[in-house]
């Protein structure tokens, strides 16, 4: 370790222990607590060093910014993961900060996709990061009391910090929380709120924030208005409010407005075990419940160290797959509804779907939710027979042609079509070094020219055995992006083939005894998977208990909507819906 | 004409029963309405998609005459709740159900909206839609499946069936009263609880000034 020649390639991680520990004498250290890894950094010099990282070590993608309440010791931790756009692992860093007063500057110039994730960190936390634009809540609404992730406060129903609950049952029935609140309902005021002397929160400071005229002063003079699209909107693929600020008919400024579907997966989890947890990311993004098993299965498996059998890996590998293909499917048949061909085209995404949830439905036991995967392998193995045929057979069939067939289909009717191409050719354009400035990831990422896939730039699972290529595209326009998706669903029917060809025909597929808790080993893990939405991380915190200490979900469609104001500005006010749709968003993943 | 309308005890002779029914005035009136319930575009989750499943081709919603999903409550007759109501979309909710017209339904789709489902300890998460709006059919299921969701829209017509002219409150001397619509506040605050909430309040000043005495 200690000789090592100049002239050969050092590891990536020892490159920056030399240049950053080194450099920056005292204020990084590198992170020594058991089961951790990373950099310790003072929070005075993080944008030195997060400069450092990305100008001269290469890692210009921030992946995710999240928080964690070390109660005990006294100190929230911010927590940053920072990638490289040619690949290979990450890095993480990490600001301790005072838990009374916590105060941390921004990454938002260095790193603008930081944007949303500090507003969220402030949310849940409280901490404010000095010099950030906007900095307020985003998941929940501005007035609310308290900071939820923390762990010293409390819901309205809470009863222990962990489960499994002994308060649930008393004497054996079932007890109802709204029983123990005042309200009957999920709600808790602060002491004393005196509701007579009390008016709500308005809008009119976000309202006000809106940028509201066009830079060149030169075209006619139209009035300005904002409009609020949402958050019941047909266009906005469920609960999702865009402020919109027009100038004519053009937008001069648009502020995404979340957290209508804020179903606190985060706090939930941290008092779940870490098995109950599974069914939880089924609902994160819900149109892709096998792939986000996935990503926490991995993450989990990275702490306790276990093996995952080797017709799991194959099962797992095509589970992902199907799901890709079902997501892209979904995607566009709603792309093209924002684009006025109401239903139709979904109509016939919708019938190639139906096929593979009968996969996911006769070996999970449900067509959407389907906690399948486990800690160390599968829940289930392939049923015998899928809709009266064999079902070796019957994914064979589709994934060699059905799904072929449908992919075709879509294609020859929708690339060509002139009104398609008319509308997305040139509309949201996405520049490559603002898309990664940006931490977009997945096709948005890619339809930019940027050929970052996390299935071949840091395998997992079994990637590495398959042949497939990363599919780029280099406008980064709507079109591009509808582009990639077709292109996609080619590469993942590829490595269904091949699965189906090589997975061996019988083996275990759980290694290990089936356990309802397991104890996870102490110490942090960030597992990630390539989402079809883009990157999808979870990182878990364990102090080697039954229950995650913390458990964070790093979404690829909230992160990729920090870019959406940029990209809808100049443009008319219906190519926002068009553009909105082409970033393709699952709400249940974007307020979490 | 359809037959379920005719009603046995009158018989109309056979050269006529081509062109003539005779029925009762409820009957027909709810025939026309379980034969054309408009539900609204409004989806709010995981359920939502299910929803959209049910209206495709293979399940399809066209068969029950509900295929017209509406984009403006003021046109629908149905609200499908589907999926997790949280309070920061709870007074949205509020006023799209003020703003149906009557005949108006509701139907909870799924754990969420029927109870608070799995995120029901979420502290953004309302324990069901029930705690607002009045429901009419309770559709269980995480997602309810396309044909549970069915099942309940055959019950809703069951519902309407048994519904009469002479009893409906839409046609009675008083009229509907709106929802008041939930504020966001430290927390949701019900207008329906400003007098519990005020009287909290004071029991909590009360309770810290005698600590301090």
């Amino acid at each position: 370790m200690s000789d090592k020649d100049s002239s050969v390639v050092l590891p990536a991680n020892e490159v920056v222990s030399n240049s950053i520990v080194a450099r920056f004498d005292g204020e990084v250290n590198s992170d020594t607590r058991e089961g951790y890894e990373g950099y310790i950094v003072n929070a005075n010099m993080l944008p030195e060093v997060a400069s450092v990282l990305k100008d001269e070590l290469g890692y210009d993608y921030l992946s995710s910014v999240t928080g964690v309440d070390y109660i005990d010791e006294d100190h929230i931790e911010v927590v940053y993961h920072a990638d490289q756009t040619t690949g290979g692992k990450g890095i993480n860093i990490k600001v301790q900060l005072d838990r009374e007063n916590p105060v941390v500057p921004t990454l938002v110039p260095i790193y603008p996709g930081a944007d949303f994730q500090e507003r969220e960190v402030f949310d849940m936390y409280g901490v404010h990061f000095d010099g950030h634009p906007n900095l307020r809540r985003i998941l929940m609404w501005d007035g609310f009391h308290g900071y939820p992730l923390r762990k010293d406060w409390q819901e309205a129903y809470y009863e222990e910090d962990v489960k499994p609950f002994d308060s649930r049952w008393p004497g054996g029935d079932f007890k109802r929380s709204e029983a123990d609140n005042p309200y009957g309902k999920n709600v808790n005021y602060p002491p004393g709120f005196d509701i007579n002397n009390w008016a709500p929160e308005t809008d009119d400071s976000l309202y006000e924030s809106l940028q509201k005229t066009t830079s060149n002063g030169k075209s006619l003079h139209t009035d300005s208005i904002v409009v609020n699209i949402g958050p019941q909107h047909p266009s906005t693929h469920g609960v999702f409010r865009m402020v919109v600020a027009l100038d004519g008919e053009t937008i001069t400024d648009l502020q995404p407005v979340m957290g209508y579907l804020h179903r606190n997966h985060e706090k939930i989890g941290e008092r779940n075990t870490f098995l109950q947890n599974m069914p939880y990311t089924d609902r994160l993004d819900y149109l892709c419940s096998m792939s986000n098993n996935f990503g926490y299965a991995l993450a989990v498996e990275k702490l306790m160290g276990v093996d995952v059998p080797e017709r799991a890996q194959y099962i797992r590998v095509l589970m992902a797959e199907l799901t890709r293909i079902s997501n892209h499917m979904w995607a566009i048949g709603f792309l093209l509804n924002d684009l006025g061909a109401f239903q139709t085209p979904a109509l016939y995404a919708i019938r190639a779907r139906e096929l593979i949830l009968d996969v996911f439905e006769a070996t999970a036991g449900s067509r959407m939710m389907c906690n399948y995967m486990r800690f160390g392998g599968l829940a289930r193995d392939f049923p015998d027979k899928l809709r009266g045929e064999d079902t070796v057979q019957f994914i064979t069939d589709l994934v060699e042609n059905r799904l072929p067939k449908a992919i075709d289909e879509l294609d020859h009717f929708l690339t060509e079509n002139e009104i398609v191409r008319s509308r997305c050719i040139g509309v949201g354009v996405l520049p490559p070094e603002k898309a990664i400035a940006y931490s977009a990831g997945g096709p948005l990422l890619r339809a930019s020219g940027v050929s970052y896939d996390l299935r071949t730039a840091d395998s997992y699972g079994i990637y590495d055995r398959f042949d497939f290529d990363v599919c780029t595209r280099s406008n980064g326009d709507v079109y591009d992006r509808y582009l990639i998706r077709v292109d996609e669903m080619r590469e993942s029917t590829r490595i269904c083939q091949q699965v189906m060809r090589d997975i061996p025909g019988e083996g275990e597929i759980f290694s290990g005894k089936p356990q309802y808790n397991v104890r996870v080993p102490a110490g942090e893990s960030y597992g990630r998977v390539e989402n079809p939405k883009g990157e999808l991380g979870y990182y878990v915190v364990s102090t080697g208990k039954t229950n995650p200490y913390r458990y964070h979900v790093r979404a690829p469609s909230f992160v990729n909507l920090t870019v959406l104001g940029e990209l809808c500005k100049g443009h008319k006010v219906a190519d926002a819906v068009v553009i909105l749709g082409s970033i393709d968003i699952v709400l249940g993943e974007v307020d979490r | 004409m359809n037959n379920e309308l005719s009603n046995p005890d009158i018989p109309v002779p056979s050269e006529l029963q081509s062109a003539v029914t005779i029925t009762s005035l409820d009957k027909i009136y709810n025939w026309g309405r379980r034969s054309s319930i408009w539900p609204m575009v409004f989806g709010l989750a995981c359920c939502a998609i299910e929803m959209i499943c049910t209206a495709a081709s293979r399940f399809d919603i066209a068969r029950f005459g509900m295929e017209v999903f509406r984009a403006t409550p003021r046109q629908a007759d149905l609200m499908i709740v589907s999926g997790t109501v949280t309070k920061k979309m709870v007074p949205q909710i509020v006023r799209l159900f003020n703003q149906m017209p009557e005949p108006k339904y509701v139907m909870a789709m799924g754990a969420c909206a029927s109870g608070g489902g799995p995120f029901k300890e979420g502290y953004n998460v309302v324990s069901g839609i029930d705690k607002f709006v009045p429901v009419d059919v309770y559709v269980p299921g995480c997602p309810p499946t396309p044909q549970a969701l069915l099942h309940g829209l055959i019950k809703l017509q069951e519902k309407i069936d048994g519904q009469s002219l002479k009893s409906v409150r839409w046609y009675g001397q008083e009229t509907s009263e709106a929802v008041p619509v939930p504020v966001l506040g430290p927390d949701l605050f019900d207008p329906r609880q400003h007098a519990l909430l005020a009287q909290q309040a004071g029991q909590v000043k009360e309770n810290s000034e005698s600590v301090e005495e």
